[in-house]
């Protein structure tokens, strides 16, 4: 059976893990890879890393952590923040990354998706929606790390992205984000069910019952945390032992 | 060991690469039809789109090259697919070794089948040690459907093959690599073949 994917998701500041936090077991929490492989041995299905970094010469430690991440650990892996062309994708690619996670750049340009889908497979386009409901307007989805609203109605969107040929949606939701209040069930189950790509909750956990709600209401495949995970509020292992029990099937 | 991991820029070479060298092994990449040839063992990776995967081997001349290898051979993912006859992806005519079809997944399931997925009613040297219902990694929309040439299957909406095995040809839908400890014990069986 196909099981519901964990995914912790690490935000990258100049080739450091930015809220790492001391683990015991790690000597260094800011170091990627040893963030990175601490979660793969906990269980965790797969790794989002985060570039969040601004200039493009800081981008060039980027891929140099990249391929010592591909060196280290043995699950899979997407890359993303500030992916704008097919050279951006190249590069990430050659180092190792599974999959890159595109976002402002496809709504500036749509058809970058479509280019990268027919130049790498859509097996390693992610493409990253940041979205926000507000009673006027719906839900929207909006550009440059959640700072301006676009005029793409969420579903709709998320339909256009996957006809173009994406590979997986890593949906956000900006009114959960942060809250531990549970993720944004309504909108991730309408996008589940417009496209029949894969779909990764994120944003709004805090509870375990938050995942089981995310995978049996809203119908995701995944869903992602960060600070949940890096604080050590809820552990992988203990997490997919309550799933298991939910009759949701993860990996143990 | 000579140990030649097939590049033909269409494969997933360095996540391979690492995963052996994770294993102490240290593998040579190369698209040169005499380096692989003289190789004691080949891996041959692939991601992406099988038609252009194939017009790149083409280019290398490896599409009349491989299918003459009789080294013991292991196809991963795309480079699995490429080994058969025939695939729905781009209506491509691949290399022909194994005779079987390609084909794309029709359900109501998502596609791609993207995730850890069980190994079930293993059947070669290739997964020794691995426990009936293993979770392997897999990222794909087209698939082989069950053959004579089966040596694994996982299921999804039906079951079909996980892995081939025809001759000295080996090979493995799900990814190895990204596969955690199962999939490293797997590339380890094959160096042993």
């Amino acid at each position: 059976m196909l099981t519901k994917r964990i995914i912790p998701c690490l935000d990258i500041k100049n080739g450091r893990c930015v809220k790492g936090v001391q683990f015991e077991s790690i000597r260094d929490a800011g170091d990627p890879v040893e963030l990175a492989k601490w979660y793969a041995r906990q269980g965790a299905d797969e790794l989002v890393f985060l570039d969040i970094t601004a200039t493009n010469e800081e981008r060039k430690t980027f891929a140099a952590l990249v391929r010592d991440i591909a060196r280290h650990i043995d699950i899979p892996f997407t890359v993303g923040g500030g992916i704008g062309a097919v050279a951006d994708v190249e590069v990430l690619l050659q180092n190792g990354a599974d999959k890159v996670s595109i976002n402002s750049a496809a709504i500036r340009n749509p058809g970058l998706v479509e280019e990268l889908a027919k130049h790498f497979g859509s097996q390693c386009v992610t493409v990253a929606i940041d979205t926000r409901y507000t009673a006027a307007t719906g839900w929207k989805v909006y550009a440059r790390a959640g700072t301006v609203e676009t005029a793409h109605a969420t579903v709709d969107w998320a339909r256009q992205v996957a006809d173009l040929g994406a590979g997986e949606i890593l949906l956000t939701s900006m009114n959960n984000d942060g809250t531990k209040a549970g993720f944004a069930l309504d909108i991730t189950g309408g996008i589940a069910r417009a496209v029949s790509i894969p779909v990764i909750a994120s944003g709004g956990a805090g509870t375990m019952q938050h995942f089981t709600d995310a995978f049996q209401q809203a119908n995701a495949d995944a869903a992602l945390a960060a600070s949940l995970f890096h604080f050590r509020e809820l552990e992988i292992p203990d997490l997919k032992i309550y799933l298991k029990e939910q009759g949701i099937a993860v990996r143990i | 060991m000579n140990l030649v991991i097939v590049d033909y820029k269409a494969g997933n070479v360095q996540s391979v690469r690492f995963a052996l060298e994770r294993l102490g092994v240290q593998a040579t990449l190369s698209s040169d039809f005499e380096t692989i040839k003289a190789a004691d063992k080949v891996i041959f990776p692939g991601v992406g789109e099988a038609s252009s995967a194939m017009a790149q081997l083409k280019a290398r001349n490896l599409d009349k090259l491989l299918p003459t290898l009789e080294q013991p051979f292991f196809g991963v993912c795309l480079g699995m697919q490429l080994l058969c006859r025939h695939s729905e992806e781009g209506d491509t005519d691949l290399l022909g070794i194994i005779p079987l079809e390609v084909e794309r997944f029709r359900t109501e399931l998502k596609v791609p089948h993207m995730g850890w997925n069980q190994l079930e009613n293993m059947a070669s040297p290739l997964f020794q040690s691995i426990q009936e219902q293993e979770y392997v990694y897999y990222v794909h929309s087209y698939y082989v459907p069950l053959s004579e040439y089966t040596i694994a299957r996982t299921a999804y909406a039906e079951p079909f093959s996980a892995a081939l095995q025809y001759k000295n040809f080996y090979a493995a839908q799900f990814h190895p690599e990204k596969s955690s400890a199962a999939g490293a014990q797997i590339l380890k069986n094959f160096l042993a073949l």
